[in-house]
């Protein structure tokens, strides 16, 4: 072969100059447009021309909606899982747990807090999806729990934002318990009259869908997302054929009557704060 | 004696089929044999015994799904002294998969719900393979809300892989219907007996499973999800349910160790199928001693005595 045909690189390497254009760009899974990073952060990550709502994880709520740092107040902080069944599939429970806390800085899969919004005192609890997928096991069940407790004692409203894939596999039956748990709280919490209100972000689906989270007095959803009990692949496989457009979507929910509003990202915070006003709870006298 | 046998139990039927050529031989050869025979059967009995004592937990599993194991209504009929089966969940339809009624068991009056699978296809089909949809679970809610009202206890029988994951179960809200059982049953003003007697997998079980006493048969399995199910996730491979029923712990053993289960109801050799009414028998005196236990309860402490129950259950660390 003649020396001009050979290759004298082995490779050729373009990644560089991609990672570059994604730090400042973001492409939209909506409607592929590609979106200013600065932008998209300004409109609260969500898409300017579709209005697809990007994941901003537990702190992204948190700094949405709450009154600052002041007021925040995080409950049970230290609370965090243990591998009660020395559970091992492909890798180890133990370093899921260890890895999922290097990857996101998070503790668990919830972080809950007492704090204000727009100076009503409130108890959140905010999912994050990136913490082993959201999963709820018997320390996700235990921070919620005690959060429901809380809101009960200071006759707060309580409110929780999720996105799980459901129950933690990794810790068995514990794990499912963890949905009769966090249920029988908002039954105390339901008999003495508080309001709590669910918040349903992509995706949620499985033990959470099926506890807590459909048992909202008042049930709203960010557009688009994903919210069922069952996982798509499994519904396909057990019908045999394919989903139809928009199943599982918020969009479906509310048409089925299991939401009672899509709330864009940007009313959030003020369509909290007129529920939670309208339903006779008063501005905290304190607060900044 | 089970007409079907599952792959595991060949080798004890080897050695019982022994035994019977050994009676042939004894009769044809006019020899008298009996002294052996009686050693082979005692050294049978022993390691039958042995046997099902140890299985493994997917061997467990798949004696949960014995084709002959006796499903709810088999123990329904054969409890009750009087039953009335009530059905509908007065939204959509009647659930096959979930079949419910008054009853007296021992002269007691009940509320019973029991999962029900079929037998044989066109039952199974009937019966949906004992997967509930919505109104299953909203006709187990109607009912159990109708005994609260006059004070009547429910018993609630478990059987399921699970809630079914089908077009029509997510448009009518299967989540929902599931969650609103578990609040409502968390703080009913009258006792739940819980009797796993079969199969226990996730919110489709626990969605009629949530009480103040939860008993397993000695071959039942109960957890988040099933072996199958939590294989083709955690391995990718439907096929490692074996190793995914191990990682889980679903046997009634472990059940206890979580704090889950009270009790484990011993079953005849060989599973309950193998002598039905023994097993219905323990599992009546079961439900009588339980009923006997939480009947003396004013309502404000029954539910708050289940309510710490389930406060306890999970292990974290802080």
């Amino acid at each position: 072969m003649a020396a001009w045909f050979r290759r004298s690189k082995q490779k050729i390497l373009s990644t560089e100059r991609r990672n570059v254009a994604e730090d400042l760009w973001s492409k939209c899974p909506g409607c592929s447009e590609y979106i200013y990073r600065q932008e998209l952060q300004k409109a609260q990550m969500v898409c300017p021309t579709c209005a697809h709502h990007f994941p901003i994880g537990c702190h992204g709520y948190i700094d949405l909606l709450l009154d600052g740092s002041n007021s925040i107040t995080e409950l049970n902080p230290g609370l965090t899982s243990v591998d009660a069944l020395e559970f091992k599939a492909r890798k180890k429970y133990t370093e899921q747990l260890a890895a999922a806390e290097k990857k996101t800085g998070l503790k668990e899969a919830v972080i809950t807090v007492a704090a204000t919004i727009n100076k009503y005192p409130i108890v959140l609890a905010v999912m994050d999806f990136s913490f082993i997928g959201g999963s709820m096991g018997s320390a996700v069940g235990e921070k919620i729990s005690r959060a429901i407790d809380y809101a009960r004692e200071h006759r707060f409203p309580m409110a929780t934002i999720s996105s799980s894939g459901g129950a933690r596999m990794q810790e068995g039956a514990l794990s499912l318990m963890q949905m009769a748990k966090t249920s029988a709280k908002l039954a105390l919490f339901n008999e003495a009259d508080g309001l709590f209100i669910s918040i349903l972000t992509d995706p949620t689906t499985g033990g959470v869908t099926a506890s807590y989270a459909m048992l909202g007095d008042v049930i709203l959803a960010e557009p688009g997302a994903l919210i069922g009990f069952a996982g798509a692949r499994v519904i396909k496989q057990t019908i045999g054929q394919d989903l139809p457009e928009g199943f599982q979507r918020a969009e479906f929910l509310l048409e089925k009557g299991f939401v009672d509003h899509i709330v864009h990202r940007k009313d959030l915070k003020s369509t909290l704060v007129n529920l939670i006003s309208f339903f006779g709870y008063e501005q905290a006298a304190n607060t900044a | 004696m089970a007409k079907y046998i599952l792959e595991f139990e060949k080798p004890l039927r080897e050695l019982e089929d022994k035994i019977k050529s050994t009676k042939v031989t004894a009769l044809e050869r006019g020899i008298d044999m009996s002294k052996e025979i009686d050693g082979l059967q005692e050294k049978l009995k022993k390691a039958a015994e042995d046997f099902y004592k140890n299985l493994t937990r997917w061997q467990r599993v798949q004696m949960a799904r014995h084709p002959e194991r006796p499903h709810s209504m088999d123990y329904i009929e054969a409890m009750t002294d009087y039953w009335f089966e009530l059905h509908g969940d007065r939204h959509y339809a009647d659930d096959k998969a979930i079949v419910g009624g008054i009853g007296t068991i021992g002269g007691k009056k009940m509320m019973i719900i029991g999962q029900q699978k079929g037998r044989g296809t066109r039952d199974n089909l009937y019966r949906n393979f004992g997967m509930p949809n919505p109104e299953g679970y909203r006709k187990a809610l109607r009912l159990m809300q109708l005994a609260a009202k006059f004070r009547v206890p429910v018993l609630s029988l478990v059987d399921t892989i699970g809630a079914y994951p089908g077009l029509g179960a997510e448009e009518r809200g299967q989540a929902e219907a599931i969650a609103r059982n578990l609040m409502v049953m968390s703080t009913l003003k009258v006792p739940i007996v819980i009797i796993v007697i079969g199969e226990g997998a996730s919110g489709g079980a626990l969605g009629v499973g949530v009480g103040d006493r939860l008993f397993m048969l000695e071959n039942t399995w109960f957890s988040v999800i099933s072996p199958e199910g939590s294989a083709s996730i955690l391995y990718r491979d439907a096929s490692k349910a074996m190793e995914a029923a191990d990682a889980m712990k679903v046997a009634p053993d472990d059940l206890v160790k979580m704090g889950i289960c009270d009790q484990v109801l011993p079953e005849p050799i060989g599973g309950a199928h193998q002598d039905p009414e023994t097993s219905i028998a323990t599992v009546k005196k079961a439900i009588l001693a339980s009923l006997t236990e939480l009947e003396g309860l004013a309502p404000e402490e029954l539910v708050a005595q289940r309510i710490a129950r389930y406060d306890k259950l999970g292990q974290w660390q802080e």
